[in-house]
């Protein structure tokens, strides 16, 4: 399981990437280990979002498990590659298997989440 | 909202002493009300639920449940389940490994090459005397006066409705003697219905507790068969073998449920670690629930308790023929016999997705062309084989045949299906 020291945690196993005022947010590796065999995901609408709202699901052979967003924004692109292969979620869970982008406003919003290290405690 | 299916998906179990503590984590922990959860316990099948301890946080949102069960049942191999990173979880009360690794790698191991399934928690039930064909034809559908030695065929029990209480394999060993293999959610309720209708000259023994079972699946089991055995080879299809192997009895019949050329081996609980032990050495893939459930579903084998109830006869699930109508009387026969002659109302139907997307799942809607409720789906998936969402549902044969469009409402949204010929998958 690995869990990238820049990234912030969700208890719901939600990773974001913040990067100026845009937030990428994707599943953990250790989600995706859990799930296994990702092989469709619901894709997010544009527009704004609050906190904790279902937004988009994932699918795997076994089992539906909804995605929420992690915090309040504007979803602005949505990682299309995943219609195609959703399989990325599980091989690049970090990167190819990125899920949404969001515009957001308050920044701050992130210290609310978990760092790395808490994130592994909380899984291990 | 929180799924069943993650629910089982997610759980984490460690023994204490008699009980278990289940401790479920839910991929979307925070976000579900307690009350949306409680009935959700409820219909995990995971032993006795004698309580649960819930973790409500200050906004009444609950992240966590530990639910204490007890009377879990293992299996004889649980430890090698575990060691090899089985997903263990509840079925039919017993904790037995829904998958290792993938269930797509798990299946396409049984339709390329040869896998490996703990069916432990099955039961096995040894009929014999003078009178145990004709006592066994009296309750179950299929021609039991048919069958020769060392022969076996798929049967049903029912009730006076003609509604399925099992399906099962009935194996005959020699003359006067049989051997039952039945669905282990069945067990206790098979037995209990045998036994009030047992008769002079006719004796039961229910072994289920004693004996252990391997399902090996896949176009190399008759080569893994032989690897295992110092040379020997399989049974014909359908067909069993009642053999010593060092002393204890070992049961070996060419039957199974993927699809696949294959064979299931029972023997004492004592033994099969040993015969795990010799299939992992000729690198048989050990695959669980899951893979078992998409490779099932692929060649249309019903799933009892989902696609075949008390409620449902085997004409309305498309199994007649493993009903003997014209041979005597049998439990069921009367009604069923009427409800050929009148003809049935609706049938078990095959229904794909037409185009790639969400795997349909049981419990989701079937619409007609236009759009208004037929049915639900008994049981649902994405097939491994066919990239794509295959689905079982009792449909009206007045209204839909094969060929017919249909859709699956998937949160809401309708997808375009269409019913198919049975089986999904053909080699």
């Amino acid at each position: 399981m690995t869990a990238p020291a820049d990234l912030h945690y969700t208890r719901d196993h939600e990773w974001v990437r913040l990067e100026g005022d845009i937030a990428t947010v994707g599943i953990t590796d250790h989600a995706q280990e859990e799930l296994s065999d990702v092989v469709f995901v619901e894709l997010p609408d544009m527009g704004d979002v609050e906190k904790g709202k279902a937004c988009a699901v994932v699918e795997s052979v076994k089992a539906a498990s909804d995605i929420y967003a992690p915090i309040a924004g504007e979803i602005v692109e949505i990682n299309t590659d995943l219609v195609t292969d959703p399989s990325k979620v599980n091989s690049d869970p970090y990167n190819g298997g990125w899920i949404f982008k969001m515009k957001v406003t308050d920044t701050d919003q992130v210290n609310e989440l978990m760092d790395a290290g808490s994130y592994s405690g909380m899984v291990s | 909202m929180v799924k069943y299916s993650t629910i089982l998906g997610l759980a984490r179990i460690r023994r204490k002493t008699t009980h278990w503590i289940r401790t479920i984590t839910f991929s979307r922990p925070g976000k579900a009300k307690r009350e949306n959860l409680d009935s959700r316990v409820e219909l995990s099948p995971i032993g006795e639920n004698i309580g649960a301890k819930w973790h409500v946080d200050k906004f009444g949102y609950c992240s966590h449940i530990a639910a204490v069960t007890k009377n879990m049942n293992l299996s004889p191999l649980d430890a090698k389940h575990r060691e090899l990173g089985g997903r263990m979880v509840g079925f039919a009360g017993w904790e037995m490994p829904v998958m290792y690794e993938s269930i797509m790698t798990e299946h396409a191991a049984v339709r390329d090459d040869c896998g490996v399934f703990d069916i432990s928690h099955m039961g096995q039930v040894f009929v014999s005397g003078a009178k145990a064909e004709v006592w066994l034809n009296g309750l179950l559908t299929g021609d039991v006066a048919g069958l020769g030695d060392g022969e076996a065929h798929y049967t049903f029990m029912l009730n006076e409705q003609g509604g399925v209480i099992d399906d099962l394999i009935l194996y005959r060993l020699q003359e006067g003697s049989y051997l039952l293999v039945i669905n282990a959610a069945c067990i206790d309720v098979d037995v209990a219905w045998l036994e009030g209708r047992l008769e002079d000259g006719v004796e039961m023994v229910n072994v289920s507790d004693d004996w252990a079972g391997l399902a090996v699946q896949g176009q190399r089991s008759p080569e893994v068969y032989s690897a295992i055995t110092d040379g020997r080879t399989l049974p014909s299809r359908n067909g069993v073998d009642d053999i010593q192997h060092e002393g204890n009895r070992l049961l070996i019949c060419r039957t199974g449920y993927t699809g696949e050329d294959g064979f299931e081996l029972f023997c004492p609980v004592g033994e099969v670690e040993g015969w795990w032990e010799k299939l992992m050495d000729e690198k048989v893939v050990p695959c669980g629930l899951g893979a078992r459930d998409s490779l099932r579903l692929e060649m249309c084998y019903p799933l009892n308790g989902s696609d075949l109830t008390t409620e449902r006869t085997p004409l309305e699930a498309g199994l007649g023929f493993f009903v003997a109508l014209d041979k005597g009387d049998f439990v069921g026969g009367s009604v069923l016999r009427k409800q050929k002659e009148e003809g049935v109302k609706e049938r078990l139907m095959a229904i794909q997705l037409q185009a790639k997307g969400a795997p349909p799942r049981p419990g989701y809607p079937v619409l007609d062309a236009e759009g208004h409720p037929l049915s639900v789906l008994t049981s649902g998936g994405l097939s491994p084989s066919l990239g794509e969402g295959i689905g079982l549902a009792y449909l009206p044969v007045d209204r839909v045949k094969v060929g017919s469009s249909v859709y699956i409402e998937v949160r809401g949204r309708k997808i375009a299906a269409k019913v198919v010929k049975k089986p999904f998958y053909r080699k």
